[in-house]
């Protein structure tokens, strides 16, 4: 299988995602330059974390201008799987590839620590592998990750599964207390409608080692794999 | 009327110098350029001659001081470098921008070295954290921090802060950077070969940051500082983080001869030095300076604008040069070509603006202070803790000192600081060291930063000896061997002799202990002039630490690690609460001697908890330091979730076993069946071992001194800095 790490000036977590679908997983990956007009020879592509463009305007909204993003576009029309992590959320949000749009966090701080997420869907291409259910511990580490929809598209996210991911408590409760940043629903991660592209604000590739604290992010990486190999 | 040399800083002394260095009156532009350069910020005219002293050889150091950066090699073709500098002045007069520079700059001098950047560590220091003023310092260095180094994506580690009245109007920010490289990636900030091109790489320059290390930072603040706000630059990290990966690119494809970042004194500096280490000289075209403003030559070789970078290349790779920094989207033009001999030339549309010997630049005066013991400490020494009246409510005693501003957790700090990524931090902050491992090695390094300056104050020899034992002794409880250190030394006005004996005192103590400990000295940084309305801070030297973990499965955390173990500790306690926090904190005393500090009986127990945690025996490790072993337990304790169930047997009052700060100890977690060995190991080194209990439930107790639960103390410790913060506490 091979992935595709988009990079965009300034993006930060690229060469993390390499490494862990390189050496943790053993899986061939490249590095996208964001000008790169062609993504087609790809079986996913991730659109890592970090400060693309400085976010001196609104997160994501200069890269979504970036040719490269033209590319994904069509990329994710024939059903490619793309998925987006932080500001690779950020990016899909303001490109219009995902529903909704991201505040500053509530207290205004950046917060970087590890957070309990609930699996809502276990049947999309990025949770194969998980339990409806299933508590994940994950690091967050963004500024803005205040999740907003209006309520129509809140209400069909719901309806449609496509709440992927939302923030919950080491018992998978769902509350005020447990949601780190004001994200509405305690909403961490999104689908398309077509569950082809994903968005998700917590950070997997900081959670797929041992070492590190935490393999639970591992759960989305096989799970993309499954899907990947079920299809081949 | 002032002449303009004084205005700009200089003496008259030092004008005359000038005058017969270049057998003539300097111009305005060159005036400019010797202000900046012989500033006690670029200069260290009077440091020089007292750090002198200081040990900076190692088989294993490559670069040692005098360059952007220290390095050491690690082994297995890798080598790390680092480096520690203070913010100190810009940070005091607007926090966010002058915080956020100053990861810029010491960032830029790890790259400048061909390393890339895996972590920041930020030792802060704030005044009484009851004023509003405080709060809003801290919270302004810590977005400032937070701003800066998370989009560059560098973690940002470890670091410490303390609050201290000393430092109300004069916070001391210090910042420090770790990268790692390929040895054979090692470029240093030199020019050579006639003819080469100087590409002025980044940002273009502006009027911000004029003046900033002569104005700045070699002057005391009165009350015409916040007037000095347009002497602080203003930050781009977006820019930086596309000069760390351009950089790093041409270095990766061997395209550059020399790098070196533009800091302090911007194109004067980076241009001077460069050539003066060089042996060159350099002709500089300023008209081909990218500007922002229109702007006078004069301050286009003074501006200190940030995010720019002078490489040095060939001709022929000059073309190859432009691509990658295009790629980048970065400027880049080539502003001038070294030359033989050693002028620094300075044209300005083909008018000769400037025109110095380099090395008159680079090399500035050299001064001998004067030194004299300051009247104060006599009477602060002079107090005899005995004679005090002590509580006997020793659980109120802990939880205070644990939800004090100095002991308190620091959470609310970290978690605004992006800590994990680049995938290397294995031990996160919060333990004695953070640990980074070395992707495709089994090898990590501990980092710490420690700088007690209440020790210091007392006994600015002792003080500094324990600052560097005790940031080794941080080292060691995570499993590494310390190997080299950086320091940041934080001083009031060199001039004043009483100031300038402290100076002496702390780096003959720096000297005396790294020696001794083996720990070469490869970088470091002096802040002067860290005064305000005649008042200094405390003498504050910040010791950065960088030891090696062989294989990261001797990497070890404060938390004691399941319940049934043993709880020892090596070393032993003795009547020291001088300089104490517990002394500080509850009888608001800042007095007596601090702990005393033998070096070999440091290194023994040092070695006998590395040992231990090689064999295996050792599971957690946690230094004793400031609070006593009463708060270093409560720590072990808070950070596993786990209680711990102690009887003391010891002829000590409870006061002293629990908070005095003796040096030279470790708290550390045993398995019951690795006591034995534990003990052999401790008797051949000839360190005190002794059983205080073991792990299990979920109170603390000592004896009948101690008893909480471990929730509570957790609590208390974790909400302080928060509720400070965030709390509203009026002043």
């Amino acid at each position: 299988m091979r992935f595709g790490v988009v990079v965009f000036p300034g993006s930060n977590c690229e060469a993390d995602c390499y490494h862990v679908i390189d050496e943790v997983l053993g899986e061939g990956v490249d590095y996208v330059w964001h000008r790169e007009k062609d993504v087609s020879s790809y079986d996913c592509l991730i659109l890592p974390g970090g400060f693309s463009y400085g976010d001196y305007l609104r997160c994501g909204a200069i890269s979504r201008f970036s040719p490269v993003m033209e590319a994904i576009t069509r990329f994710a029309g024939e059903g490619g799987l793309v998925i987006g992590i932080c500001n690779g959320f950020q990016i899909l949000l303001e490109a219009g590839l995902l529903s909704g749009a991201m505040l500053r966090n509530t207290r205004l701080n950046f917060i970087c620590r590890f957070v309990d997420l609930r699996v809502e869907n276990a049947g999309t291409p990025w949770t194969y592998k998980a339990r409806e259910g299933q508590v994940l511990s994950m690091p967050i580490a963004h500024n803005e990750g205040n999740y907003m929809v209006d309520a129509d598209t809140h209400e069909l996210l719901a309806n449609e599964g496509r709440i992927i991911l939302r923030y919950c408590d080491r018992m998978g409760e769902i509350s005020e207390k447990s949601n780190p940043n004001g994200a509405m629903d305690n909403i961490a991660g999104i689908c398309n409608r077509d569950f082809n592209v994903f968005g998700l604000m917590p950070h997997p590739e900081r959670a797929s080692e041992d070492i590190l604290g935490s393999v639970d992010g591992m759960v989305i990486w096989e799970s993309i794999m499954a899907h990947y190999r079920g299809k081949g | 009327m002032t002449e303009l040399y004084e205005e700009l800083g200089l003496t008259v002394d030092e004008y005359r110098d000038i005058i017969r260095l270049l057998g003539r009156k300097p111009n305005e532009v060159e005036l400019g350029m010797y202000s900046l350069m012989w500033s006690e910020h670029c200069s260290y005219k009077s440091s020089k001659m007292v750090l002198s002293q200081l040990p900076t050889r190692a088989s294993y150091v490559l670069q040692g001081p005098g360059e952007n950066a220290g390095i050491i090699d690690i082994g297995g073709g890798l080598a790390v470098a680092f480096k520690m500098e203070s913010h100190n002045h810009p940070s005091a007069v607007e926090p966010y921008q002058g915080a956020a520079t100053g990861i810029g700059g010491i960032v830029r001098d790890i790259f400048t070295m061909g390393a890339r950047p895996i972590a920041c560590l930020d030792p802060l220091r704030f005044g009484d954290p009851g004023k509003a003023r405080t709060r809003y310092l801290l919270g302004g260095v810590v977005s400032g921090i937070a701003g800066y180094g998370n989009c560059l994506g560098i973690p940002t580690v470890g670091g410490d802060i303390y609050f201290d009245p000393c430092y109300d109007e004069n916070p001391l920010v210090n910042v420090m950077c770790i990268g790692l490289m390929p040895k054979e990636n090692l470029i240093r900030g030199l020019a050579k070969g006639k003819g080469n091109a100087v590409v002025l790489i980044g940002n273009r320059t502006g009027r911000d940051g004029i003046g900033g290390a002569s104005i700045l930072a070699s002057q005391e603040f009165d009350e015409s500082s916040q007037e000095k706000r347009p002497s602080v630059q203003v930050g781009d990290p977006f820019t930086e983080k596309l000069l760390i990966e351009a950089c790093l690119e041409l270095l990766d494809g061997e395209l550059l001869v020399g790098l070196q970042d533009l800091g302090a004194a911007g194109i004067s500096c980076a241009c001077s030095e460069t050539a003066a280490r060089g042996n060159v000289g350099m002709r500089v075209y300023l008209e081909r300076v990218p500007l922002r403003e229109e702007m006078e030559p004069f301050e286009i070789v003074i501006s200190e604008s940030q995010e720019r970078m002078l490489a040095i290349a060939e001709p022929d790779k000059l073309e190859q040069v432009m691509e990658v920094c295009g790629k980048w989207g970065l400027n880049a033009v080539v502003i001038g070509e070294v030359t033989d001999g050693d002028h620094m030339e300075m044209l300005w549309n083909g008018e000769k603006v400037a025109d110095v010997p380099a090395s008159t630049l680079a090399d500035g005066p050299v001064y001998d202070r004067m030194a004299e013991k300051p009247s104060y400490m006599e009477e602060v020494q002079s107090l005899d803790p005995e004679s005090l009246q002590h509580p006997e409510d020793y659980n109120r005693v802990l939880l205070d000192l644990a939800g004090g501003p100095n002991l308190c957790g620091k959470r609310w700090v970290y978690e605004q600081y992006d800590h994990m990524v680049q995938l290397n931090t294995v031990v996160y902050p919060g333990s004695d060291a953070a640990v980074l491992r070395v992707k495709g090695t089994s090898k990590g390094l501990a980092v710490s930063c420690d700088g007690n300056s209440r020790y210091v104050y007392l006994d600015p020899y002792v003080g500094t000896q324990i600052t560097v034992a005790e940031s080794a002794r941080n080292v060691v409880a995570a499993g590494g061997v310390p190997m080299a250190l950086t320091n940041c030394l934080n001083f009031g006005n060199p001039e004043r002799p009483d100031i300038f004996w402290q100076f002496r005192e702390a780096v003959r103590g720096l000297a005396d202990s790294a020696r001794f400990l083996e720990l070469p000295v490869v970088s470091g940084n002096v802040s002067f002039y860290n005064e305000s309305f005649g008042e200094a801070i405390y003498p504050t030297p910040v010791i950065g630490m960088v030891g090696l973990i062989g294989n990261l499965i001797h990497r070890r955390t404060i938390a004691f690690p399941r319940e049934g173990m043993l709880v020892c500790m090596l070393g032993e306690t003795r009547r020291e609460l001088g300089g104490s926090e517990y002394l500080s904190m509850i009888h608001n005393l800042v007095a007596g001697q601090p702990p005393a500090l033998e070096l070999r009986r440091e290194k023994k127990t040092q070695a006998t908890c590395i040992e231990g945690i090689r064999l295996g025996l050792i599971r957690s490790a946690h230094d004793c330091s400031e609070g006593g072993v009463a708060l270093t337990l409560l720590e072990c304790c808070c950070a596993a979730g786990l209680g711990a169930n102690l009887m003391v047997e010891d002829e000590l009052e409870p006061i002293y076993w629990l908070f005095s700060e003796s040096q030279s100890r470790f708290i550390i977690a045993l398995e019951e069946r690795d006591l034995v060995a534990m003990k052999e190991l401790a008797v051949k080194r000839e360190v005190p071992l002794s059983v205080l209990g073991c792990v299990e439930g979920s109170r603390l107790s000592i004896n009948d001194w101690i008893d909480l639960e471990v929730e509570d103390m957790a609590r208390t410790r974790d909400e302080a800095l928060q509720d400070l913060m965030e709390g509203g506490v009026q002043d």
